[in-house]
């Protein structure tokens, strides 16, 4: 995470919107404002839905229909939008498959979930970031973290590690797909230490 | 953590969708990608919401360990047990000081004729750690040349930048020259830096004399204490008192980070240019004085990419060996 502010003299420039830029703008947004809250988003839906073999597809699904929505229009603040999202998901999920949800999931704020609560704050993650990412990686199976140390770390392409190591490419490349996927569910659905940033 | 997942709809779970997700990623970053693999990506991105939502996720995450290249290893070597790595280049370089010292006769030529010295070179992008024999620590930054005396009470700074912690020897003072100058500890620590017409030192703690040659041989001099950034050029020797929050961002690279308070944009490019093989290209003088707070790792060409394009809504151009940023 790089922390960065500006201190400008002069104000930013503003470029006529076209669809390209748009997109990009959706995109910086959805990584900037939403996928931060996925850690509170997973507990939200354990906590609502029973069958816990169906939270990531759920989760999937709120960040497919909030993107969708935010091509329309980008919703401000993004937090209680989100979480509307999926409320209604987990709704209309029980209502399709007959089954009863935790009857708690109509009110969000007895799940805890405060609509309104700011994001992390920014000189937080800039410090706790790097041992949050070396927990993670620590995490990692042995060989899936020696490969993904060689590449991530010391920076090495897939064909040098898979030189340095004397393993096949393809087997490489699993570990750094194996390795990334779980990275991702560390820092973003889980704490890579456990416990929820402060 | 949901590997075990038995979906019956495992063609489109979240599952399979996020594993392909990470898959495009590492295949983007770490083997060879051409048009071809881009327009496959693109495409299997505008499929499905679904796609492109695990590939943010996936990205999101890919930019935030940018920052575990601080955790790059740093290897510590100790000169008494380590040869020099590069003749060749130690023959030219003894060559090109004995030139110089003629020049400036300062750098002691005699000494090189006679003395086993060892050379330690580090890439661009790269930091190097040594020891020495009396437990006196130095730290090589990107793209630097130092040379170090058998006896390790001198070294020479050809190129780049150094962190010196000395143990003192009142007997034996540790001298580094480099650009013409030449710096004494009196018990130190301290940053060198050779720039191409410059010399800068930054005292940390202790105390360090700074000598200096000017080009119509006029000798100066001046004690540092800590706080103190003396830039030396062939006309000039300046001192001026730093806040410690100054010094301490000098020295942030030894973490692999670069800090910058209220930094032109000109200048937050050229310093990451010293780390990296990428060159960032600021033509438009306005861009180039915007001006910045950020800590960037010196790896952060792409962070700084994002930053530009993202936040001050500038015009990114990746050319490969060069990035545009304009307005």
């Amino acid at each position: 995470m790089t922390e960065i502010s500006q201190s400008s003299r002069e104000g930013a420039p503003t470029h006529p919107e076209d669809s390209g830029r748009a997109t990009h703008e959706i995109e910086a947004w959805f990584i900037r404002e939403v996928l931060p809250l996925e850690a509170d988003l997973m507990q939200f839906l354990r906590r609502s839905w029973q069958n816990k073999n169906d939270i990531d597809d759920l989760c999937q699904d709120v960040y497919a229909r909030t993107f969708e929505s935010a091509r329309r229009k980008i919703p401000s603040p993004a937090r209680p939008f989100v979480f509307t999202i999926a409320r209604n998901l987990v709704i209309d999920r029980a209502r399709r498959e007959h089954v009863v949800p935790i009857e708690a999931v109509a009110d969000l704020e007895a799940l805890g979930v405060a609509l309104d609560a700011p994001g992390p704050e920014r000189s937080v993650i800039a410090r706790d970031e790097l041992r949050q990412l070396q927990a993670a990686i620590d995490r990692l199976p042995p060989k899936c973290r020696e490969v993904v140390v060689l590449g991530r770390i010391e920076g090495l392409s897939g064909r040098q590690i898979a030189a340095r190591l004397g393993i096949a490419e393809t087997t490489v490349s699993d570990h750094l797909t194996a390795g990334m996927y779980a990275l991702i569910d560390m820092l973003l659905g889980e704490q890579a230490d456990g416990g929820k940033r402060s | 953590m949901s590997g075990q997942i038995q979906n019956d709809h495992s063609a489109s779970s979240a599952h399979a969708i996020r594993m392909r997700a990470a898959g495009w990623l590492q295949r983007r970053h770490f083997w060879d990608w051409t048009e071809g693999n881009q327009a496959e990506l693109d495409h299997w991105l505008a499929e499905s919401p679904a796609h492109m939502v695990a590939y943010l996720r996936a990205k999101s995450v890919w930019n935030r360990t940018e920052r575990l290249a601080a955790l790059r290893s740093d290897h510590v070597d100790h000169v008494s047990a380590v040869t020099p790595r590069r003749r060749g280049l130690f023959l030219a370089r003894a060559a090109a000081v004995l030139g110089f010292a003629t020049i400036f006769g300062i750098a002691g030529a005699r000494y090189i004729a006679t003395t086993k010295q060892t050379v330690w070179q580090t890439p661009v992008g790269g930091r190097q750690t040594v020891m020495l024999g009396d437990g006196s620590r130095i730290e090589l930054n990107t793209d630097t040349v130092l040379r170090v005396a058998s006896d390790g009470r001198k070294a020479w700074l050809d190129r780049g930048e150094a962190y010196f912690r000395i143990v003192h020897d009142s007997n034996h003072p540790f001298v580094v020259a480099a650009a013409g100058h030449r710096v004494t500890d009196l018990g130190t620590e301290f940053l060198v830096r050779s720039e191409t017409d410059r010399l800068k030192v930054t005292l940390i703690t202790g105390r360090a004399r700074i000598d200096s040659v000017t080009r119509n041989g006029r000798e100066r001099n001046a004690v540092l204490t800590p706080g103190d950034i003396a830039v030396a050029d062939m006309a000039s020797l300046s001192v001026k008192r730093s806040s410690p929050r100054k010094v301490m961002n000098e020295m942030s690279w030894r973490q692999g980070l670069l800090n910058f308070d209220n930094a032109t944009l000109g200048d937050v490019a050229d310093e990451l240019n010293r780390y990296n093989s990428e060159k960032l290209v600021i033509t438009d003088p306005k861009v180039a004085r915007m001006t910045i707070d950020a800590s960037i790792p010196t790896h952060g060409v792409q962070a700084l990419m994002r930053v530009a394009k993202n936040f001050l809504g500038l015009h990114v151009e990746d050319r490969g060996s060069a990035v545009v940023i304009s307005r």
